[in-house]
């Protein structure tokens, strides 16, 4: 993986530290052509990789670069999957069946419903397949070399011990995508327990990784020395912890741990992006004997 | 280890399930629901013990703490049935439809002192209690005014759905969205004594309200307004917020932000004269297992340490959610004149 990934929390909303600053964002990347310019922006400052949640405004990204395959040879999209509320507001809405029936291809939901409840409570596994079918459509003709699973239903899983399901979201986009499988997970340290016990090795894990310690669940200190002891390949991310670290500090923290593969963060303005990746250079050269 | 049941693995009983199922406290002795695509499920991957009766779950499992996450008609029932077998209950939000069927199930827990809690969530925020305790210290003078708000995109179009678009079953956003706001007021401010001007409209649903707007009256003599609505698409999660208006100063908060304005500065905690923003980063504290919020796993963390230590404890309590019921027949008694 490349050592910086671009996020795409200010596209759409998502603020973990203010509910305001997510609608004026929301405002300000109402159109398309918006998001594509912030993207180039990063691009122009080496930052060819996109780590967005499968928001159906990402498939009209998709769509503007494959208009343009020479501008974006390079560049890569990891997919984050599913968009958690719009199954959540669907299954309140429809019910579980129902949003099952919305979200699934056609021929499917005729057959399970054909077949009746006993052929769908037997088959779960293949109804993930399906979904991450549905999801990853978008991403047809693009470059999607790892594939992840969003924390809320990985951390969910992890919760129901349910690993097999992970497991099998592992194995499964290696078969049909040729892509690597990522966990996104708010509880590093017992995910990375749970794969190992499974037999996942080196797993891709993205996490809470800051200074001041948010959203690290079990604690900094498991976290740091999880990272030090154990072999996996983390992506950083909620790296100023949700906006409020001074930038040089929170930087400096995460490049001075080992096993930190990659750094996500995100920013609406060029001048922002431009300061982030220039901070992480100069400690990334710093800390350059700590192993990555 | 406190052995815990789960009655109804629905979306917040699932939710439960998952933070339960990493308590270093907790054996998960059994999951009832009537859906087998949700049971064969966590038979198959989590290996609970599974059942579709929960009087059969009890008799076979013998829980001492039971959560029930089941849609609010079926409360009562079910909640009177555990107590009765002096087992500890956590019930999910609103507590029962009926006032005085509250009122009943927390005189039952009270005389047989069993550990009783809903899941108004919202009061595990970090935000939300550093709300109650800037109210509590008397800061922002004499209050004169509040608003309590709730908007976010759950209904936003026609539809015919399932329990949530019925009024028999606890549907409807009075119930289900409004019910956090008013029992914020109620736990933050003072309670609910009276509703005047209520409104309950129906945007695209068509047997229950999908908005609600009442000014509120409160025990304290503090009078404000109500204004939620879940069918509002320009919000990408629901989003909670209150507002209080004093002769010093003034307080809005929300689930991310607490945004307090003083005339003077207070001598409390690092606050300042003007404006002082503190943000959730710095407010919330660390879980050990984190799903969707600190609030969810902070919730269970209190209601499972006080079946442990056999205590009762203030907050969420069966009477703090009676009176949050109380208040929501209030207000739907002031719409029907």
């Amino acid at each position: 993986m490349e050592r910086i990934l671009f996020g795409d929390n200010q596209f759409f909303g998502v603020n973990h530290a203010s509910d305001e600053k997510s609608r004026a964002q929301l405002m300000k990347f109402k159109e398309d052509d918006a998001i594509i310019k912030t993207l180039d922006d990063a691009k122009d400052l080496g930052v060819n990789s996109f780590m967005c949640t499968t928001y159906e405004r990402v498939g009209h990204i998709c769509e503007h670069m494959l208009k343009h395959p020479a501008k974006y040879e390079n560049y890569h999209f990891y997919p984050c999957m599913p968009y958690a509320y719009k199954y959540a507001n669907a299954v309140t809405e429809l019910g579980i069946i129902g949003a099952l029936k919305h979200y699934m291809p056609g021929n499917f939901v005729s057959s399970i419903l054909k077949g009746g409840m006993a052929y769908l409570s037997k088959d779960y596994l293949s109804i993930m397949e399906l979904l991450v079918d549905a999801e990853m459509k978008m991403f047809k003709g693009v470059s999607t070399p790892v594939i992840f699973l969003q924390n809320v239903i990985t951390d969910l899983l992890l919760g129901l011990n349910a690993i097999d399901v992970l497991v099998a979201f592992h194995e499964y986009v290696q078969k049909k995508y040729q892509a690597e499988a990522g966990f996104i997970t708010m509880n590093f340290p017992r995910l990375l327990e749970a794969l190992e016990q499974k037999g996942i090795t080196n797993p891709i894990i993205c996490t809470s990784v800051n200074v001041s310690g948010f959203r690290m669940s079990g604690g900094k200190e498991l976290y740091e020395k999880t990272l030090a002891t154990k072999q996996c390949r983390v992506i950083a991310m909620q790296v100023f912890g949700g906006g409020i670290l001074s930038p040089k500090k929170a930087i400096e923290y995460v490049c001075s741990l080992p096993n930190i593969e990659s750094i996500l963060f995100g920013a609406s303005s060029k001048g922002n992006i431009a300061s982030t990746v220039n901070l992480i250079q100069e400690y990334d050269a710093r800390f350059a004997h700590v192993l990555r | 280890m406190v052995k815990v049941a789960l009655i109804g693995a629905g979306k917040m009983g699932i939710s439960h399930l998952s933070i339960l199922g990493t308590h270093p406290n907790v054996e998960l002795v059994g999951v009832c629901d009537i859906s087998s695509l949700v049971t064969d499920f966590l038979s198959k991957f989590s290996a609970y013990p599974c059942f579709s009766d929960y009087h059969k779950m009890i008799e076979k499992t013998k829980p001492e703490a039971v959560f029930v996450a089941v849609p609010t008609r079926q409360h009562y029932e079910i909640i009177k049935f555990l107590l009765e077998k002096d087992i500890h209950v956590f019930a999910e939000k609103p507590f029962t439809l009926k006032p005085e069927h509250s009122y009943e199930l927390k005189q039952l827990a009270q005389s047989k002192s069993l550990v009783n809690q809903v899941g108004y969530h919202n009061k595990f925020m970090g935000t939300f209690k550093e709300l109650k305790e800037l109210v509590n210290q008397n800061l922002i003078g004499d209050l004169y005014h509040f608003t309590g708000e709730a908007y976010g995109p759950v209904i936003t179009k026609k539809k015919t759905g399932d329990w949530r678009s019925s009024p028999k079953e606890g549907g409807g956003c009075l119930l289900d969205y409004a019910s956090h706001v008013i029992d914020l007021i109620n736990d933050t401010l003072s309670p609910i004594v009276k509703a005047r001007g209520t409104v309950l409209k129906s945007i695209y649903s068509e047997h229950v309200d999908d908005a609600v707007y009442s000014i509120l009256e409160l025990e304290s003599g503090l009078s404000g307004i109500l204004s939620v609505n879940w069918s509002e698409e320009t919000y990408r999660k629901m989003s909670t917020s209150i507002s209080i208006f004093g002769t010093k100063g003034k307080i809005i908060c929300d689930a991310t932000e607490l945004k307090v304005y003083f005339k003077k500065a207070p001598s409390f905690k690092n606050y300042t004269k003007g404006w002082n923003v503190k943000s959730v980063v710095s407010l919330e504290e660390p879980v050990d297992f984190y799903l969707r919020g600190e609030e969810y796993s902070a919730q269970v963390d209190y209601f499972i340490d006080a079946v442990q230590h056999k205590e009762l404890r203030p907050v969420n309590n069966f009477e703090s959610a009676s009176k949050t019921d109380q208040a929501i027949y209030l207000i739907r008694q002031n719409q029907l004149g």
